[in-house]
């Protein structure tokens, strides 16, 4: 199907988040999206699937101008979104979430159903289990059921969004065949994306949003530093390496053994050194995040022995690993690590030293802004944290780390922020080893492995590799590593 | 900011007007000419010393009962099981006032015991809730609703049974107390200006426990985020616990007043109802606490207003029941029209 947008514009309140962006997609066409948080990219994609009305402009499928009321409006007229978090019922079968959304009988003829998805998932090389409950899925899996789902309701033009975060390099060549082979059907796929080397290695047609405006569009072969230039204006690169490792140990697991529901992770002992930078490598669930909650002491090891400056946490109660300096930042920012509702000095003084009973409002108002402007927040004291951009809850997340700290452990520090964001994420917590805090972190962005850890731990359905020196590892041997080749048996 | 303010105050406005509207409507297909019922409901509230004291009488416990719902409120918690937290401060402050009646301590010091241990008993029925919720898994709407039948079963045996007046038990509840052991009344009238001084207390010390202490800044963010909340070092049940507690205490406080300062004995319903009340005013004022008091007394008036109508326009008194109903719902109404609104126009 043939997509043309004609001079969108969205305004909210103070923000023009899409500013007269004229873009046309042929069909058959796989069409990359870039540019930073913030560049106005998921707004054009939700005015595209019925979620937001633009303030402006016409929206046209196969040269007849339309207007797509709803996402349900959306998919009746052949275009659907799959979104960066999956808008799916974990609770429920695959089979039933397959089946959600689609007009039909009162009562679902699930065989039948169960024989198209099956249809369809060979085509494109997926293999879900109809009545596997969507909780044990991968973010990949459930991405690839969301996609399967969208397709049997007739899909033609299909949007992603951010699609590669969180899902593993072995998911993601499945994904790009499968989007390869959509797009030799005739079929419009639309890519968003800040990731560069995928848009490089998928994309037919590239168009770089910057603060709402529509800069270029580029056909391959893609010139890279021109489009980084393009997303920032200036070229970034990621500086040197630096290690802050102090010689001593600091952070100490003899034999721990961890366990939950899917997964037995036989003894990890590791010796970690006062800022040292472990990264936790490996597939989504493959029990880096288990073992990270056991090290904040939100999971109890079934055996062995974690301490931290030779004091023994073993069994030890959470509120004991944060008195010893031990802090857990989760992936799920607003869900598990901010509370929406409270503003950024209610968060401060949350996160701070009580002083006393009485609150001091004018105090906390003065930490807050001195927090904000250290950590380059944009918001004020009294910003509702949810109203702030994913980066700046992000940063607003490092900002109520208390100091000093022994370990900080990190789900995902960088997803889905833009590369200068990230850069200043990683500046202030190297600044945290400089002073001797070990941190752990969990990464899925190979490149963000190498380049901050000084050793790697690779995490493959419960197997936990020796550390690796990340100075002498290629993001090709991780790759593999992390996919399960060389594994010795 | 300011234009904000407006435009929230004109969408409460417009809530109270529907309100209006509303009930004046159902009372044009009952029969009856709305504006005089208006008429009669002010007069009966505000027409005399003797109904505004009346009025007071009910607005005191409400007061209590809103400041304590305003704790779980902000803590995320529906405590519905107010009722029987009430009704539990007023059965323990009665079995304490029987025990030592006949004792020979001086009355002062009864009274005070007695209030001590219906406060006690309100706490632990909310901390039964609680902990029902906390390790029991059940939810507190659900845990608190239980409790509330326990409660009424509980009021309703103890006056019927070990406690029924000598002859007969009767609906008119246990043999009343002697007026020693009654807490001091104005002259002429029925309220206690003690009632006065605990509602005043109750509500400016939760609206400094909620808007200026860390305790406060704790339940708010165990409400908006219990599991960041936890991550960031605060013991969230532990919390949640005392906040159940707290409430308790003043429902217990509420229950205590209304045996020592209102009906000088057990009855039936001695809650009145001020639990459910009170949940409809916690939810109008929206984690306000000042709010709390002018529209408790709002409701408080509506209450003993309606008092008047069966006599005078023989409509039912339940019709300010229907009001306070409808304001409710409107408000919440309006309040989710505005952030539309907002989202539109903003």
């Amino acid at each position: 199907m043939n997509v043309e947008l004609r001079d969108i514009h969205k305004i909210f309140a103070a923000v023009h988040a899409n500013n007269g962006i004229n873009l046309k997609i042929p069909a058959g066409v796989i069409q990359g999206i870039l540019g930073e948080n913030g560049a106005g990219k998921s707004t054009l994609m939700k005015i595209l699937s019925g979620f937001y009305q633009p303030s402006q402009g016409q929206i046209l499928l196969d040269d007849k101008p339309v207007i797509i009321r709803s996402p349900a409006d959306a998919t009746r007229q052949g275009v659907g979104m799959l979104h960066q978090d999956p808008l799916d019922f974990p609770s429920m079968r695959v089979i039933d979430n397959f089946l959600i959304g689609h007009p039909g009988e009162l009562i679902p003829d699930r065989g039948q159903a169960a024989a198209q998805l099956e249809a369809i998932q060979q085509k494109l090389g997926f293999s879900l289990r109809p009545e596997a409950h969507v909780d044990t899925l991968t973010v990949g899996e459930r991405q690839q059921l969301e996609i399967l789902r969208l397709l049997w309701l007739g899909v033609r033009v299909l949007i992603l969004d951010e699609p590669t975060t969180g899902i593993s390099a072995l998911q993601k060549e499945k994904l790009f065949a499968a989007l390869r082979l959509l797009a030799q059907e005739g079929k419009t796929i639309i890519f968003v994306s800040h990731k560069l080397e995928d848009v490089e290695v998928l994309c037919h047609k590239v168009a770089v949003l910057r603060q709402g405006r529509l800069i270029g569009e580029m056909l391959p072969p893609f010139n890279i530093t021109r489009l980084v230039e393009m997303m920032f204006e200036k070229v970034i690169t990621l500086g040197n390496r630096r290690s802050c490792c102090r010689g001593e140990i600091s952070f100490r697991l003899n034999a721990l053994e961890l366990e939950d529901a899917r997964l037995h992770i036989p003894g990890v002992s590791l010796e970690v050194q006062g800022g040292e930078v472990i990264g936790l490598a490996g597939m989504e669930g493959s029990g880096q995040a288990l073992f990270l909650r056991a090290c904040a002491g939100l999971v109890r090891a079934v055996g062995g022995h974690i301490s931290i400056n030779e004091h023994d946490l073993t069994g030890k109660p959470y509120h004991t690993y944060l008195e010893h300096g031990i802090a857990y930042l989760p992936a799920a920012r607003l869900e598990e690590g901010l509370a929406p509702g409270m503003t950024l000095t209610e968060h401060f003084l949350l996160a701070g030293e009580a002083r006393g009973f009485n609150i001091d409002w004018e105090q906390g108002r003065k930490v807050a802004q001195e927090r904000i402007a250290d950590f380059n927040i944009r918001g004020t004291p009294a910003s509702p944290i949810e109203a702030l951009s994913g980066g700046n809850q992000q940063r607003a997340l490092l900002a109520l780390l208390k100091h000093p700290l022994n370990l900080i452990l990190l789900e995902h520090p960088t997803r889905g922020l833009d590369i200068e964001s990230s850069i200043y994420i990683w500046d202030k917590l190297k600044e945290r080893c400089a002073e001797g805090a070990v941190i752990l972190f969990i990464s899925s962005d190979l490149e963000e492995l190498l380049q901050y850890s000084d050793r790697l731990l690779v995490f493959f359905s419960g197997e936990v590799s020796s550390p690796l020196d990340a100075e002498r590892t290629t993001v090709e041997h991780l790759g593999q590593f992390i996919g399960g080749k060389g594994w010795a048996a | 900011m300011k234009n904000l303010r407006w435009n929230n105050f004109l969408f409460q406005l417009v809530a109270f007007l529907l309100a209006l509207a509303f009930t004046s409507l159902i009372m044009v297909f009952a029969g009856a000419p709305p504006i005089s019922a208006y008429v009669e409901i002010l007069g009966g509230a505000f027409g005399s010393v003797n109904s505004l004291a009346n009025v007071v009488v009910v607005w005191m416990p409400l007061l209590l009962v809103t400041s304590g719902l305003l704790i779980t409120f902000t803590a995320g918690l529906w405590n519905i099981g107010i009722e029987g937290q009430i009704t539990l401060g007023a059965i323990f402050t009665t079995a304490a006032l029987r025990l030592l009646q006949e004792s020979s301590l001086p009355p002062w010091l009864i009274i005070l015991l007695a209030m001590l241990a219906g406060v006690a008993g309100g706490a632990l029925w909310a901390v039964m809730a609680g902990l029902l919720k906390t390790f029991g898994g059940v939810n507190e709407i659900f845990g608190g609703l239980g409790l509330n039948f326990v409660a009424t079963a509980l009021t309703l045996w103890l006056i019927f049974g070990p406690w029924k007046r000598p002859g007969t038990g009767s609906m008119s509840g246990t043999e009343p107390f002697p007026d020693t052991l009654w807490l001091p009344q104005l002259p002429g009238l029925r309220l206690s200006p003690w009632s006065v001084i605990f509602g005043a207390a109750a509500i400016y010390l939760v609206y400094r426990l909620l808007s200026g202490t860390y305790f406060g800044l704790r339940l708010k963010a165990i409400g908006k985020n219990v599991r960041a909340a936890f991550l960031l070092g605060v013991p969230a049940w532990q919390h949640s616990l005392l906040a159940f507690a707290l409430c308790g205490f003043f429902a217990g406080l509420a229950g205590a007043l209304q045996v020592t300062a209102v009906y000088h004995r057990l009855i039936p319903s001695i809650s009145s109802g001020y639990g459910f009340l009170g949940l409809l005013v916690a939810m109008l004022v929206n984690y306000q606490a000042l709010w709390a008091a002018p529209v408790a007394l709002f409701f408080a008036a509506l209450n003993i207003g309606s008092i008047q109508l069966p006599i005078m326009l023989n409509l039912d008194s339940s019709l300010s029941g229907v009001l306070q109903g409808m304001l409710v719902l409107f408000v919440l109404l309006t309040e989710g029209a505005r952030k539309r609104w907002l989202q539109k126009n903003g």
